[in-house]
């Protein structure tokens, strides 16, 4: 083996490989597990010009701009991230790309960090565009490569489909003569019969894309990514991505067809491959996306009863269907961990500010609809107050809907300041403009703390370590026409309480601005101290309520009552256990 | 060489990636092939932490299949006994001599187990018990546990001791060099705790 390899993470490759490729610009909002592809980008920005866009359709947008201009560009985002950017990818595909562009979709089997599990192959697939799907980090490393030229040659953007244990897995890796430099942009020539695809152009196009897609799809068939490792012929064995190393470890002595060019379909190369075997067997990782295709062409898949279509694979998913083919290995042991022990779940940390917010609404009884970020652990006990969670920026459009619907009482809609930024700036004016008098809490941290802090518009800074006009969101609520606005610290339960109940029970719409850094962010984990006096403690459980970390069960001062005792190694000073204690029980020493 | 797993476990800010990381590139430094695995969802706000690494000539699946972890590192000992299933036959256990009471127990969700000390050990009888928190303190930096770690971690694994300071050398660079001194002290403590 050569010294030369590094170890890098899939993310850490895609980046080394876009700036190798010459890729000029670089957008992105980050969501796991792809956030560490721009961050890693931004290694290289002196070659690269990197940004965290407020949200993944502009990211995408701006990528589609600069492949106009004739640079190469990359787009990266979680598999529900290209939900949002959909919209301008689809019309896209028919427009074709100039500067080679990448789509980088990083998709959760498994979900690990998200709300759904969806295969975005099949995206791929309905926008006509080619996909690569790497199964280690050099394969991401020399297929972003590859996507860039493919993209160029066939003027299409290009996918390049990770998920969690690709992104989040490190494998060696040659970078060969590793010199980023910018691609030479291809000259801007305006020609709106390409880039305006009203119905005359469109329909054009339409047939264009049809008829490269069956010239990509011979390509695949003949790519250095599709590839036949050779084995006994017994069983063939088609896969991709990360699929593949488990069936390596596996089924090891199989022959196997190795897809790394997935889309369009590599029709040709199959057919031949299911000839030279006597049965065909498919294993991917989430949908039947490549096993539906190959019974498309009237192949016989061994079909079997192990379930590998949902959540993510491992080799003892695929030791028990080894064990139900071929009988030759015993099932595996179950992975579940011993049930009486207690949970670790994550919860939100000491001292955060999205804490005093949920344990007040809890208390005024509100229906509360939530969104993406730390925040949608305010759902789960001992604070409870959360009742719905769909997508970025949903919490607005959901309450406005509750409210129509005629739900009784109070609703609020909860998200973060980045969520807002990203898809709550038309849910507030939508509301407004309807006059549904919907109670909208941004929940300032002033980072986007969730995917491990990244900047955004309320940051003062880019992504790119430079200074950034900050935006404040008041002000943004205010210039919309919203009558009712206020910011509060979200540490101050008292007037939290006094702002949110004047809210909730007017009758027009408001924005409220909890404010509180993020105190990992800020580094203000230690600002301060808090303790509890015993003598005063009356073991009445209001504050576990709140449910910091850094409280602890103390004295049994009762039956099943405890006092509580605040762990010092925890505490961040941040007060809010004061203010709910009834009897001055708590206090800030230091 | 067959292929070596490595399981590390623990809670979310312990440091165990830092440790995986080290372990991944001192097994990439001598020449072998590695993969190294990580979920770190939430993991920073205090969840339960799980990070693979495996090296041999030739490493394919970065997940190490269940019950076949050679040796596993246990940050803290209830996340040692939740994980136990990793472990292979006669593999070996490196356990962290410290209990961290999940936010379940100390806000009384849930009861912790009563009997601790009895579980672990009937699941861990020939447990390699290290005061890494402790030996840590003595080496005059707290934040050095998981060096204490890694080095009775490296008297475990069959690779050269250099192949680790090489290691630490590459990632403690620029400011953080200065912070090398107290590292190699608090990796070669945590060495002699298993070689004597």
């Amino acid at each position: 083996m050569s010294t030369k390899k590094v170890l890098l993470s899939a993310n850490e490759a895609v980046a080394r490989g876009a700036a190798q490729a010459g890729c000029i610009v670089a957008s992105a909002y980050p969501g796991t597990p792809s956030t560490e592809i721009l961050e890693n980008i931004a290694k290289f920005k002196d070659t690269v010009k990197c940004e965290w866009a407020v949200n993944e359709k502009v990211a995408m947008e701006t990528a589609i701009g600069a492949s106009m201009a004739g640079a190469r560009s990359l787009t990266a985002m979680k598999h529900v991230g290209l939900n949002v950017a959909m919209d301008p990818l689809m019309t896209f595909t028919y427009v074709g790309a100039t500067g080679g562009m990448v789509v980088v979709t990083a998709d959760d089997p498994g979900m690990h960090s998200s709300q759904n599990e969806q295969d975005n192959r099949n995206i791929a697939k309905f926008a006509r565009a080619p996909m690569f799907e790497p199964s280690d980090s050099q394969e991401a490393y020399d297929m972003v490569q590859a996507a860039f030229e493919t993209s160029e040659k066939y003027r299409v953007p290009c996918f390049l489909r990770l998920t969690t244990r690709t992104s989040h897995s490190s494998s060696l890796v040659d970078l060969g003569e590793f010199h980023p430099a910018p691609h030479p942009v291809i000259p801007y020539v305006k020609d709106i019969t390409h880039t305006i695809p009203v119905p005359a152009f469109a329909r054009g196009q339409r047939l264009a894309a049809q008829k490269r897609e069956q010239e990509m799809a011979r390509a695949a068939s003949h790519s250095k990514f599709n590839r036949i490792e050779p084995g006994k012929k017994q069983v063939g064995i088609i896969t991709s991505g990360v699929a593949y190393q488990y069936v390596k470890e596996v089924f090891p002595e199989f022959t196997i067809l190795k897809l790394g060019w997935t889309n369009p379909f590599p029709a040709e190369l199959v057919k031949k491959f299911a000839k030279t075997v006597r049965h065909v067997l498919v294993v991917e990782e989430l949908d039947p996306f490549i096993e539906s295709q190959v019974r498309a062409l009237g192949i016989k898949v061994q079909s079997h009863k192990t379930e590998l279509n949902m959540l993510e694979l491992n080799p003892d998913r695929l030791q028990n269907l080894r064990h139900e083919l071929l009988k030759d290995v015993p099932k595996a042991k179950p992975t579940k961990p011993d049930p009486s022990l207690p949970t670790r779940p994550p919860v939100l940390c000491a001292g955060c500010g999205h804490r005093g917010v949920f344990y007040v609404l809890h208390k005024l009884g509100a229906t509360v609809t939530g969104d993406i970020g730390c925040y949608t652990l305010g759902a789960f006990p001992p604070l409870n107050a959360m009742d719905s969670t769909i997508c970025m920026g949903a919490s607005i459009g959901n309450a406005a809907g509750m409210r129509k619907a005629g739900l009784k009482g109070r609703i609020c809609a909860v998200l973060g300041d980045s969520t807002f930024f990203h898809s709550g700036l038309t849910g507030i004016l939508s509301a407004h403009y309807n006059g549904t008098p919907v109670t909208t809490v941004v929940l300032d941290n002033r980072i986007t703390a969730m995917t491990g802090h990244q900047d955004n518009p309320g940051t003062g800074k880019t992504l790119a370590g430079d200074p950034a006009p900050v935006t404040e969101i008041a002000a943004v609520a205010k210039a919309m026409g919203y009558k009712k606005v206020a910011t509060v610290s979200a540490d101050d339960l008292g007037e939290l309480e006094k702002v949110l109940k004047d809210a909730l029970d007017g009758d027009e719409g408001a924005v409220i601005i909890a404010y509180a850094p993020c105190r990992i962010a800020a580094k203000l984990t230690k600002e301060g101290l808090c303790a509890v006096d015993e003598k005063k403690c009356k073991a009445c459980g209001a504050c576990f309520k709140m449910g910091c970390p850094a409280m602890t069960r103390g004295k049994e001062a009762a039956p099943g009552r405890f006092q509580m005792k605040i762990d010092p190694s925890l505490c961040a000073g941040c007060k809010q256990c004061q203010q709910v204690c009834k009897f001055g029980a708590i206090t800030r020493v230091r | 060489m067959k292929t070596v797993n490595v399981s590390l476990v623990g809670v979310g800010g312990q440091g165990i990636l830092l440790t995986a990381n080290l372990l991944a590139d001192a097994a990439a430094l001598s020449g072998l092939d590695v993969k190294k695995s990580e979920i770190h969802g939430m993991a920073q706000r205090g969840g339960s932490v799980i990070s693979s690494v495996r090296f041999g000539d030739e490493v394919h699946s970065p997940i190490i299949p269940e019950g076949q972890s050679d040796v596993l590192v246990a940050f803290d000992r209830l996340e040692g006994l939740r994980w136990q299933g990793f472990l292979a036959k006669g593999g070996k256990v490196l356990m962290n001599n410290v209990d961290l009471v999940p936010v379940t127990v100390s806000s009384g969700l849930q009861q912790p187990v009563t009997d601790f000390e009895a579980r672990l050990a009937k699941a861990f009888p020939d447990v390699i018990l290290v005061d890494a928190a402790k030996i840590a303190d003595e080496v005059g930096n707290a934040r050095t546990m998981n060096m204490v770690i890694a080095g009775a971690l490296s008297a475990l694994v069959p690779f050269e001791e250099s192949k680790w300071i090489e290691a630490m050398e590459r990632m403690l660079t620029g400011p953080k060099a200065k912070l090398l001194p107290v590292n190699k002290e608090a990796f070669a403590r945590g060495r002699k705790v298993v070689l004597g």
